[in-house]
Order: structure tokens, then sequence, then C-alpha cells
């Protein structure tokens, strides 16, 4: 291929430059967690002594251990019914194509781009009706219900690509439709299964609008409701504040990091398809 | 179509010779139900409900009066419901047409070392901001922009001091300074989807440019931008989505201040829903709110499908 040199210069300078811009803010964060609590220090200077110890208090003011296992409640309560419903119908409607399929699709596809903020009103007069406002259930069902139309759209693009003749040999085999969809489908959609566990396990986490509205609790609540209510509290500690926002960040950087080539892929694909 | 799925293990009954489709054709909706159940309870029913109380005057406890269209006379002509829109239209500038713009050049200068390391290790650092909550993103550029942040003192560093401010609490700067953020979050995600789009354009489509002397600028006139028409649709369509129901990031920066300078419509139905017991006038404004949503994203989605696939 033909390419200039002053061409790759120009590109790796430039993207050093964008990832810098990126990172910097994550960097000022963290120097300015390390200054002594209340102080108001500059935006990026290294403090002339280091307070780890911030970590520790922000630990508890945020009640770190509790904000996890509540988090991690909602996202299983979320993620494997939302995966198992999406990819049921959307094994329905790319597969099966019973009767009037394109129409329920349709249906789903309209679900699609409404903003959350266009359904929370409703929603919470319907989750003080059904008698769980301020307990988790008033995150993890309503939040089913509103990533449905990207699961089923998402697993139905997976199962259209299946062969009609994989399912014709499995029927000769004797198999029903339900053993077919579990033994042969499920098995062979694990790719499609895994991004969308990420996707749907960041959009869980990272969820604020459901849970300022529904839970009153900080400790009932998502990590991003939760980060809400303590910048609330602690503002104007800026260090502590700081050393807070970076704690409730390290489980998603932590598993991102870990699983960074599957996310980034699940990503690009998420919202190529969404 | 459903010809393989007919034949079914099921030994053929007297209904199932009676009808081409027999009864197992419709079990497809068994296996949506749970899905459609799910979807009709916390999507469908809230949408109803909303263009509903979209029509009353309802403090969300007492009886709600019917008052037709009123809710939305009001949203046109009292300046500050109809501020919110027009906010999130500003912000649509730099939650969209900055990240997409810088995104393609950026993409376009680094197309050549797609393949490098250091492009592999940019995969995993431009997404960083797409994987933390956009509450974290809030926090953390309240803190630059704030007087003494990051922002101001590199200003002051490079002899721009008499620039520094407060950048979110200064009317004429507060909108654009929110968008800055948005910026923040949506560059990566834009220069690495265009990134992975020009990685499907057929290279001796460039070979070819190159040997004819098109430079860099032609290049990208004549191969690159026509290649990308999806992947710039799709980045056009979730920027433009996040740039008219943003929340988050205004919740915890500005809180819609100083004044009303950074409302968005998404704050003021949680203001006027929850704060100030408008629910009819919440529900006009989220009805409105939607109903832009699809009018910016249909045009876009068509624009940018035909013809590609």
């Amino acid at each position: 291929m033909i390419v200039t040199r002053r061409e790759t210069l120009t590109g790796r300078v430039l993207l050093v430059l964008l990832m810098v811009l990126t990172v910097l803010p994550f960097v000022s964060l963290f120097v300015t967690a390390l200054h002594p609590s209340g102080t108001y220090p500059d935006g990026l200077s290294w403090p002339s002594s280091p307070q780890w110890g911030n970590f520790v208090d922000a630990f508890q003011a945020a009640n770190m251990e509790r904000l996890l296992l509540s988090s991690a409640l909602i996202v299983l309560g979320v993620v494997p019914v939302s995966i198992v419903f999406g990819t049921m119908a959307g094994f329905a409607f790319g597969h099966l194509r019973m009767p009037g399929h394109r129409l329920g699709f349709l249906v789903f596809v309209l679900g699609l781009t409404l903003p959350f903020e266009g359904l929370i009103t409703p929603l919470y007069y319907q989750v003080r009706d059904m008698g769980l406002l301020n307990t988790r259930w008033a995150i993890i069902l309503p939040l089913i219900g509103l990533f449905m139309p990207f699961s089923v759209l998402w697993m139905r693009a997976h199962f259209v690509t299946m062969p009609d003749e994989l399912s014709e040999a499995a029927r000769i085999d004797g198999a029903n439709t339900w053993q077919l969809f579990w033994r042969v489908h499920v098995p062979l959609a694990r790719p499609a299964l895994t991004s969308l566990g990420i996707l749907l396990f960041l959009w869980t986490w990272n969820q604020f609008l459901l849970a300022i509205v529904l839970v009153d609790d900080p400790a009932k609540r998502t990590m991003a409701g939760a980060l809400g209510a303590f910048q609330g509290q602690w503002g104007t500690d800026i260090p502590l504040l700081c050393a807070g926002s970076l704690l409730i960040l390290t489980p998603t950087l932590a598993i991102f990091l870990i699983f960074q080539r599957r996310f980034v892929a699940a990503l690009l694909q998420g919202s190529l398809k969404g | 179509m459903a010809g393989p799925l007919a034949a079914t293990a099921e030994p053929a009954t007297e209904r199932g010779r009676r009808r081409r489709r027999p009864r197992s054709a419709w079990l497809g909706w068994l296996f949506a139900l749970p899905a459609v159940v799910v979807y009709l309870t916390f999507v469908i029913r809230p949408l109803l409900l909303t263009v509903q109380y979209s029509f009353y005057d309802w403090n969300g406890i007492g009886a709600a009066t019917w008052i037709g269209l009123d809710n939305y006379v009001r949203l046109f002509t009292d300046s500050e419901l109809s501020a919110t829109i027009l906010h999130a239209f500003e912000l649509i500038l730099f939650f969209s047409f900055v990240p997409v713009l810088l995104g393609l050049a950026v993409a376009a200068t680094i197309r050549q070392i797609a393949q490098s390391r250091l492009a592999l290790v940019a995969r995993t650092v431009l997404f960083l901001p797409q994987v933390i909550p956009l509450v974290a993103a809030g926090i953390m550029w309240t803190w630059l922009l704030s007087t003494t942040g990051l922002v101001n003192q590199l200003l002051s560093a490079i002899g721009l001091g008499s620039l520094t401010r407060a950048w979110l609490g200064d009317f004429d700067t507060a909108l654009p300074a929110v968008g800055v953020i948005g910026a923040w979050v949506q560059i990566g995600l834009c220069t690495l989807l265009l990134l992975a789009g020009m990685s499907k354009i057929d290279n001796s489509l460039y070979e070819a440019a190159r040997l004819d002397g098109a430079g860099p600028l032609r290049e990208f006139r004549s191969i690159t931008l026509p290649g990308l028409r999806q992947e710039i649709g799709v980045c056009v369509t979730v920027t433009v989505i996040s740039a008219l129901a943003s929340f988050d990031i205004i919740y915890v920066s500005t809180q819609g201040g100083p004044g009303n300078a950074t409302m968005v419509p998404g704050l003021e139905i949680y203001y006027l829903a929850f704060a100030e017991r408008e629910v009819g006038m919440a529900s006009a404004l989220a009805v409105a709110l939607t109903v832009l949503v699809l009018l910016c994203v249909l045009p876009i989605q068509r624009l940018t499908r035909d013809g590609t696939r």
C-alpha cells in the first residue's frame, strides 16, 4: 500500500492526543482524590503528602459494600430474565416466523428509540400502585420491559441468519420446538448472548433516571443512582467526592478491562444494530 | 417460509389435515409471550398513559381535570418550556455534530495505522467514557470545569488567564460547557465506529486512487465518505438521541441552571412531575420529546439505510 510516512505520523500524533483527552479527566479525578479532604486543590497537582486514607473514608461514607451488593442484585434481577425473554422472542420472530410475526416485531422496533423520560411519570404511578416503590423491584421490573425492544431485536438479528435446514434436521431427529430451541439454537447463539449480556449489564449498572425516581434509599439503587446521592451529600468536599466517584467507577472499569475485547466488540455491534 | 415448520413431530390430527397451517404455526407466539407481556406492561402501557395524562390537569394526588390541548398550548407559548426544546437542539451541535465530524477526521487520519499496537490500545482507552455512568462523567467534568479546575489551570498556563471562569455557572457558557461533556462521552464511540466502517472499505479502491494521484482529501471525499453512509447514520442516530434525551449529565452538573440556562426536556419533565406536581404538563412535554426523537431519528434512518443493504 502506498502510504506516506508523514501521514502515519500525523495519525499517531492525533490518536495520542485523543487518548490524552480521554484519560486526562480520570487522572485529574485521581490526583484530586489524594489531596487532604476539605481542601480546594488545583485541577492537576500532585499533593505534597498523598492522602490514601481518602479512599478508605469514601468507602465508608459511600457504604460501598452495600452499594455493590445492591447493584449486583439488580443486575442479577434484570440481565438473566431479559436475556431469556429476549432470546425466546427473538427466536420466534427470527426463526419460527409465526403468522403476524412482522407486525409483532415492528411493535418492538417502535420501542427502541423511546426516551425513558417519556415513560417515567406513568411508570412511577404504576410501580407505586404495585406497592414496589423504594424496593429493588421498582428498578428491576421496568428495566426488563424497557430493555426488551433491544434484546428482541438483537437476538432476532442472530436467529435470522440461522439456516432452516438446521431445524429441519433436528425435527427429523424427533425434537419438538422447545427442545429445538434449548438444545440446538441456544448453544449456537452463545456469542450473541454474551454480547447482549455485557450490554445489558452495563446499561443496568449505569441506569440513573429510574434509580433516582423510583427508589429513595441510595443503598437500594444502582451504582449510578448511588453516585448521584453521594454527590448530593459530599458535593462540597472535592477530594472526598473524587475518591468516592473513583471507587464507584472501579468495579465497572475492572470488569471492562478484564473483558475489554468482548466489551468493545459488543458496544460497536450494539450501536450498529441499535 | 413456514413450510419446514409445519412438519412437526406431532402426528397429523383432524385439525391439522383441515388447514394448511397446523396449530403449531402459532406456537411462536408462545415463545414471544413473556417478552410481549413485559413490553406491554412497562413500555406500551406507560406510553399510552403519558398521552392520556397530557390532556389533564393533575397534581398526582387529587382528581384530574380534562383540559384538552391546554398543556400543549402552554408548551408552545410558555417561553420557559419551549426554551428547553431549543436547548436540546443546541446540545445536538455538541453531542452529535462535533463528535461525528471530529470522529470522521480522526478516523480518516488514523486509517492506515488501524492495525498498529497503538490503535489497539486506543480501542480500549477511547471506550472508557462509554463504559462509565454518565453521572460519573458529569461529576468528573463539573470538577474539571470549576473555578480551580483543570480547564482554567490550562488556560492560565498558556496565557489565556483572562478567559477563566466558572464555566458551568456562567449564563453564557453553561450550555456549551455541558455540551463539551457530551462531546467527550461520544467522540470515542464515533471514532471507533467510523474506523470499523472504514476497515470494511475495499483497500484496492484506495490503491487505485493513489495511483491516479488523489490526495488524502480527495480520497476522503470520493471513497471514505460514501462507504461510511451506514456508520455515519448510526453515529448520528445514537448521538442525536443522547442529546435530545439528555438527563444524567445535566442533573449532576448544573441541575438546569444557572437560571434555566441548561434546562432540557428530560430534566424539566422530572421537575414538573416529581417536584412541582404538574403531571399533565410533564406528560405533554414527554409526548413532545418522544415525537421529537422519532421525527429526528426516522429521516436519518431513511437517508442512511437506503441502498446500503
